[in-house]
């Protein structure tokens, strides 16, 4: 994917502090590590599990870990990255809710990025045609989509607040119009992507 | 029956050069590959301190080389080799069939490309391929050192390939691999030579054994010391070998270099002669047993019993970390360069858990590293197979490196 016009990556730079450590869950390529390697001087480590994606990784100099999400982070210690991030991969682990303890263990701050569900489109797509919502960005059909758990923004928040996990920001991210003017206004019918900052409450 | 591989190498270098013999190429050498090669040797006079606080006055080390060393000296490569390989890595010698052990990963094109890198895998201390060893010539005694050649460590073994760096003006590897025993050289070096390396490769291996790991290599060792012609280690002076208990040795050690699942598919219960026929007696001979007698069989024919005993005791005593802490964190801080650490899944000698542990140390050593775990049937052995996904991320980590060197 060309990066450059990417706005979630933009607002991710904008939450990372320079020369941080990061954990990158679901790396993917790598993307998102090198941009911040070179623009925030971070020490960056990425886990990832597809094979041509590690390579890619190998090959523009990104640390990559062959680890799945699904086996936890066991591995790694409390607080011991300032930030881990997690981007498009909350809707694939098997429990999210666990990974999501797993990285407010790990990092002092998180940032997660996922599809919104409840975007007007999905919304639409499952009223009008009565079959689950198959779009440019999640384009699969219910029976091979590696996205075994959807959510909506207010989804998500409501998992916050029964975690009592602290929302530091959060942003939504669209590509169309309307979205892209009413995105602030109701976030959760017009929001593409959303982001969150979160960090634990200081008394958990 | 006397048999110095050492003697017989020395023999045909000698032969080849003083005669100056135009070489010639085997049949069909293929085009990846770096083609007919000669050992080469060199001589130490200066003495070298061993772990066990002896000295060896005077020694030498049989290495080979593949590709050119550029202007700047930077892209020099350094193989290390495992348990029971050699210098031979890459490439034909004279009349002969077989490749180098690791025909697979260097040539040109290949991983460790010797369009772009310089390459340079020694036979280490202790061996018995040339460089000095059991079998070699105590100057104190005129006799071979046998049974008494000094115990060694990694560690030697490091130095030595520090002073053959020295002698050949590389002072800064581009990358220091290996796989198995090598791997643990390779993260040896990262630790006591942190600015002599860019890179650090380790390949199937582990900061330390286990002791299942350990057991397996004690059985190996027992197998030799009770065969009859091991006359506790001094058998070149009753001229013979323990060769029986070396087969034995090679036997157990193949089987753990392997795995359940692949042994099935390659013999499975096939016999090789014999039938279970019910009423007559036709005693059976399974294809997997003729395998490892064969196999057994080759090994005591070039490999020396002490070497043997020696190295398993290289492995048994590494412990990457004793002397930092036992804390390997803190020893990997020592190490500045960059690390891949590959490892295969069905690898029960030197499991993915000991290459995840080395991954976790450097992570949170805030050392640079990649870890691929290769999805392979082919158990240790597998970081010599051409196993697709492997050749891919090892070339591509590697490229990347020629790329920073300008090679």
């Amino acid at each position: 994917m060309n990066d450059t016009n990417r706005v979630d990556l933009d607002i991710i730079q904008s939450w990372v502090a320079p020369h941080s450590r990061i954990l990158d869950l679901g790396c993917g390529d790598g993307t998102l590590l090198k941009r911040l390697m070179e623009r925030k001087n971070i020490k960056g480590y990425g886990l990832e599990i597809d094979e041509d994606q590690i390579t890619q990784c190998i090959s523009r100099g990104v640390n990559v870990i062959e680890q799945d999400l699904n086996s936890g982070l066991s591995n790694f210690k409390d607080n011991s990255f300032d930030t881990v991030i997690m981007t498009q991969a909350l809707q694939v682990v098997r429990r999210p809710d666990l990974v999501l303890d797993e990285m407010l263990r790990v990092g002092k701050e998180c940032i997660v990025t996922f599809p919104n569900f409840g975007n007007w489109h999905a919304r639409l797509y499952l009223t009008l045609r009565g079959r689950m919502p198959v779009t440019k960005q999640l384009a699969y059909q219910w029976y091979d989509t590696p996205n075994i758990h959807f959510c909506t923004v207010k989804d998500f928040e409501v998992l916050c607040q029964e975690k009592s996990i602290v929302v530091n920001a959060r942003k939504v991210v669209a590509t169309r119009f309307p979205d892209i003017v009413m995105k602030d206004i109701n976030p959760n019918i017009f929001g593409e992507t959303a982001i969150y900052y979160l960090r634990q409450a200081d008394d958990a | 029956m006397r048999c110095d591989p050492c003697v017989k190498l020395r023999d045909s270098l000698d032969f080849a050069e003083s005669f100056n013999i135009r070489i010639q190429m085997p049949n069909s050498i293929p085009d990846n590959s770096v083609g007919l090669v000669k050992p080469q040797l060199m001589h130490f006079e200066q003495p070298l301190s061993l772990a066990c606080g002896r000295t060896l006055e005077d020694y030498q080390l049989v290495y080979e080389t593949y590709g050119e060393l550029n202007k700047d000296r930077s892209n020099a490569v350094l193989i290390c080799h495992a348990l029971s390989s050699h210098h031979h890595a890459a490439g034909y010698h004279e009349h002969e069939d077989k490749p180098g052990w690791w025909e697979v990963c260097i040539g040109p094109g290949k991983p460790i490309d010797t369009n772009r890198f310089f390459v340079v895998c020694p036979n280490n201390l202790g061996g018995c391929h040339g460089s000095t060893g059991p079998s070699s010539i105590n100057p104190d005694t005129g006799q071979s050192w046998g049974a008494d050649f000094p115990p060694l460590r990694v560690r030697d073994w490091v130095n030595a390939q520090a002073k053959l760096s020295d002698k050949l003006g590389i002072y800064q590897w581009a990358a220091v691999i290996g796989g198995s025993l090598g791997g643990m050289q390779a993260m040896r070096w990262a630790l006591e030579y942190p600015d002599r390396l860019r890179n650090c490769v380790v390949i199937a291996s582990a900061m330390k054994l286990t002791a299942q790991n350990i057991a397996f290599n004690e059985i190996a060792r027992s197998a030799i010391r009770s065969d009859p012609e091991f006359h506790e280690g001094n058998y070149l002076a009753h001229n013979t070998i323990p060769k029986l208990g070396l087969t034995l040795a090679r036997m157990i050690g193949h089987v753990t270099y392997l795995s359940d699942d692949l042994m099935g598919r390659k013999f499975g219960r096939q016999l090789r002669s014999g039938d279970f026929e019910q009423g007559s007696y036709n005693p059976v001979e399974f294809q997997v047993e003729s395998y490892l007698r064969y196999q057994g069989d080759k090994f005591s024919e070039f490999f020396d019993a002490n070497s043997y005993i020696l190295i398993t005791r290289i492995l048994d005593y590494f412990d990457l970390a004793r002397e930092y802490d036992n804390n390997p964190v803190n020893a990997f801080s020592q190490a500045l360069c960059d690390f891949l650490v590959v490892s295969f899944t069905t690898d029960w000698r030197f499991a993915p858990e000991r290459s995840r542990e080395i991954t976790d140390a450097l992570i949170d050593a805030g050392k640079n590293v990649c870890y691929a775990e290769v999805d392979a049937p082919e158990g240790h052995d597998a970081f010599l197979l051409p196993i697709p996904r492997y050749l891919e991320l090892f070339h591509t980590y590697m490229q990347r490196i020629a790329d920073e060197v300008n090679s």
